[in-house]
């Protein structure tokens, strides 16, 4: 057992269990995959904090990305935004730290005060993935205390968008204090009413009027409070010559407390506490289902909570860091490695190596020389550049799409099932009851006419109703939620179901940015390869790890001359071989053009000989051919991407021939393809990845961010599906239709309900037991029938 | 029988009081993180000794890490 644990630690990290490429880092007989993830065991183990390796085998995350700089927090200002709390000796933050994952990190977090004493009090909340830390500012400055986090591995994220902070928290605590109080008073209600149920006696005849009263009291606060939902929404819907589901609602809520006042006023009944109650109470839970949400997706984000709080400013004085928001043009700006670029720049001075891999979905750097634009959203991944902003924030190619006119007006509607019923029920229900009361008035019955036009619209409350959308909706939610597919609200499940034109982006939707294929055309023998992977182990440079990993050689020969030329390639000497590694201009092969061959490449020289190159392509995801054939049936497809068209001719294969497939196209252009679209008529998903999708995403009746760490960034969408899920994706499309299926049959039984109920409410015979019998055992029906067979259709499309 | 409206006023008053807690729960934010105080609470108070490497295994699993 003990030789085997040893084994494990020789190959995998201590820290993070990534696989270990070198022994370079290794200290107490543990193996690091990296200096990051070394320093941080060693910092906790000379704080005698090893326990975080002892609630979770690899507790933490890989360190080799190197963690942003922090040096704007020192600005007064800044940091102001971000704290939660501040007086003469303490601060209170919340950061959001995406690297929160395990019990051990709670831990770890729940103890930095072992680390820093200045650290009074830290709280972590897991599914929110924040922590909320109290310390002495005396002591530890904001700045310090995020390198203290960095150090240890976690990184918080501090982004604008999090300074904006929503009050939509209070709204769902308002709605939980609602239900308490519905649920108080029916619980009350209900006991004073059983006597009245279960029959008096004589002598116990003179506490009905009592029971009644306290049945009274508890019926204001469900109606004053709890319910006042209804009532406004009702309003509101009139307002705007619609009929609602909540107008018959609150109508029935409204006529049960009149009638329930009437008959314990006049002493004329036991009225209809309970059932007013119990409807509402019912009713606020539904509401409270409908509404749960992921505590730790966020769907609303826009360019702001991407790119940095503020940047490097050179100017005569010095160095400074501005809120990106006061950058002006022509102001100087320092972007150091990794580092994202906040505006349209121009490039003044260093070697610019761009990831774009948020902007368009592909991962791998692009070169850029001076004097060229470079657009905000890039990141840069070598040494420290200097650019000189020509476009304010708000204006660059990326984020005037959120200043664009018709991109803020924009707002999705999407009629829901029940709201086009309700239509049709109110109507009907009132023609009944107002039918109802018109014959017992030309009878000359008063007492019975108010009698059945009251129970009319008590009986055919359509709270059954108002729970199937609910109930089945969020039980789709969470068999999505469980297959990694993360749909945004109830409401976009039903979209789901519509949908008939799906436009698929190309990089990093339908291609794989994490799974990278590298292939080597050309021939390489067991020296060459060994005298490869020795130069390109050397360097941090992807392309280079890559070709490492690809060649997977433990042993390698050392180099006696190394240097690397930052967006060329490598240059060594390994015994007496010359081994020159890089890009085509690098190694001589200056007759192929650009255009000529496409993904990165990189060349292979040893001793002068032209030995061949290394290209690494995307895949297309898994099981992207199936998924189109299923499409294809029934769904009009279209492919549309900022890319060059490289891989079209694969691309024309796997899609229909009907199909569009565009390519080179702008944000504003594949917005306004989906627009054009819907002007057809059509109900169009859109998926997509990239900064320059989120237009499009916003405008598409659905719009699907694809995304391989859902914890990463993806921009504003409808429903973010995780990379592993795509496979899966026709089988979320029928389950919606499924889940659509469920609701038309809960329709049908809560109506049969009604009908059934009606038959006694016309005839104005109806008791408050009945009543407080029937809306109950309806509710439970309809919540028992929806889950299951909601469940039953997930299973029946190969769904957890 | 005039004591089943004291009955009847006590049994009320102890809903009330309830209510009241749920109230005071819920404003203090008890309700907003139901996961982490149900980690936090099986972590050991202190610090006891030196943890070697072979000692993890034979520690009581700690909760799952969840993803």
């Amino acid at each position: 057992m003990d030789d085997q644990i040893k084994i494990q630690s020789k190959l995998t990290c201590y820290h993070c269990g990534d696989k270990v490429q070198t022994s370079v880092y290794t200290i107490d007989e543990k193996s690091f995959c990296c200096l990051g993830c070394q320093s941080v065991y060693q910092i906790l183990n000379d704080n005698g904090m090893h326990h975080y390796y002892r609630y979770n085998q690899y507790p933490g995350k890989s360190q080799r990305n190197k963690a942003a700089d922090f040096h704007y927090l020192d600005e007064e200002a800044i940091a102001a935004k971000l704290l939660d709390f501040k007086n003469e000796e303490i601060t209170i933050i919340t950061f959001y730290i995406p690297g929160i994952h395990c019990s051990s990190c709670i831990w770890l977090l729940e103890h930095l005060y072992k680390l820093n004493p200045a650290v009074l009090q830290s709280r972590t909340d897991f599914m929110k993935k924040q922590v909320s830390i109290t310390f002495k500012h005396e002591e530890l400055s904001l700045r310090q205390l995020v390198d203290l986090l960095v150090d240890i591995g976690y990184e918080p994220k501090i982004t604008l968008q999090d300074v904006v902070k929503a009050g939509k928290k209070l709204h769902q605590k308002d709605l939980i204090a609602k239900i308490a109080v519905a649920g108080f008073c029916f619980g009350n209600s209900m006991m004073l009413s059983f006597p009245e149920y279960f029959g008096m006696g004589a002598f116990e005849q003179k506490y009905s009027a009592f029971f009644g009263w306290m049945n009274l009291g508890f019926g204001l606060p469900v109606l004053l409070y709890s319910g006042t939902d209804y009532f406004r929404s009702a309003w509101q819907s009139l307002k705007q010559k619609q009929l609602n589901l909540d107008v018959p609602l609150a109508l029935g809520i409204a006529v049960l407390f009149i009638r329930t006042a009437w008959e314990v006023i006049s002493g004329t009944g036991p009225g209809f506490a309970d059932t007013l109650c119990g409807l509402v109470f019912f009713l606020l839970i539904g509401k409270w289902v409908q509404q749960k949400t992921y505590y730790h997706i966020s769907f609303e984000r826009d360019y702001r909570s991407y790119f940095p709080v503020a940047v490097t400013v050179i100017n005569d004085v010095g160095e400074r860091a501005v809120p990106i928001a006061d950058l002006k043009v022509g102001d100087r700006i320092l972007i150091r490695n990794n580092e994202i670029i906040p505006a349209d720049s121009i490039l003044l001075k260093g070697q610019a190596s761009i990831d774009f891999s948020f902007v368009t979905g592909e991962s791998l750097p692009v070169s850029k020389v001076l004097g060229e634009v470079i657009y905000a959203g890039g990141r840069q991944t070598t040494e420290a550049i200097e650019m000189e902003v020509v476009k304010p924030v708000s204006q660059s190619y990326l984020t005037r799409l959120w200043n664009n006119d018709n991109f803020k007006v924009h707002d999705k509607k999407f009629r829901t099932f029940s709201n086009t019923v309700s239509r049709y029920f109110t109507i009907v229900l009132l023609t009944i009851a107002l039918s109802a009361t018109a014959f017992w008035l030309s009878n000359g019955d008063s007492g019975r006419a108010w009698g059945a036009f009251t129970a009319v619209l008590i009986i055919a409350c359509p709270c059954a109703l108002a729970l199937t959308s609910p109930f089945t909706l969020s039980a789709a939610l969470a068999v999505f939620d469980r297959n990694h597919f993360y749909v945004k609200n109830t409401a976009s499940v039903e979209q789901m179901a519509a949908i008939d034109t799906m436009v698929f982006d190309k990089t990093g939707t339908i291609s794989s940015p994490t799974v990278s294929q590298m292939n080597f055309y050309g021939a390489l023998d067991d020296r060459d390869r060994q005298l490869v992977a020795s130069v390109c182990r050397n360097s941090s440079h992807p392309l280079s790890r890559e070709i490492v990993k690809w060649l997977d050689i433990q042993d390698v020969p050392a180099l006696s001359a190394y240097s690397e030329m930052a967006g060329k390639g490598l240059k060594a000497r390994v015994g007496d071989a010359e081994v020159w590694v890089g890009s085509a201009e690098f190694t001589g092969n200056h007759h192929l053009q650009k255009g000529e061959l496409s993904g990165s490449q990189v060349f292979i020289v040893i001793d002068g000989e032209q030995k061949g190159f290394f290209s690494l392509e995307q895949p297309w995801r898994e099981g992207l051919t199936n998924v189109i054939d299923h499409f294809k049936e029934g769904n009009e497809l279209h492919l549309i991407s900022g890319d060059q068209d490289k891989g079209k001719d694969s691309l024309r294969m796997i899609f229909p021939a009907k199909s569009k497939l565009l390519f080179n196209q702008m944000p504003q252009e594949k917005l306004e393809f989906i627009r054009d679209l819907q002007y057809e008529g059509k109900e169009v998903c859109m998926f997509g990845d990239g900064l320059n999708d989120a237009g499009a995403l916003k405008q598409a009746d659905l719009g699907i961010a694809v995304s391989d760490d859902i914890n990463n960034f993806s921009p504003g969408c409808d429903a973010i599906l995780d990379g592993r899920a795509f496979v899966k994706l026709p089988r979320f499309f029928n389950f919606a239709k499924d889940a659509m299926k469920v609701i038309h049959m809960s329709f049908a039984i809560s109506l049969t309900y009604n009908v059934v109920g009606l038959s006694f409410a016309v005839q104005g015979t109806m008791s408050p037991l009945f009543a407080a019998i029937l809306m109950p055992l309806s509710t439970v029906t309809i919540i028992a029938f929806t889950s299951i067979t909601t469940n039953l259709f997930a299973s029946k499309n190969g769904l957890k | 029988m005039s004591a089943i409206f004291f009955l009847i006023g006590c049994s009320v008053l102890m809903a009330l009081i309830f209510l009241v807690a749920f109230f005071w729960a819920n404003k203090s934010g008890q309700h907003e993180d139901t996961y982490t105080p149900s980690v936090r609470i099986l972590f050991d108070d202190e610090l006891r000794g030196d943890v070697s490497h072979s000692d993890r295994e034979d520690q009581d699993p700690a909760p799952d890490s969840v993803k």
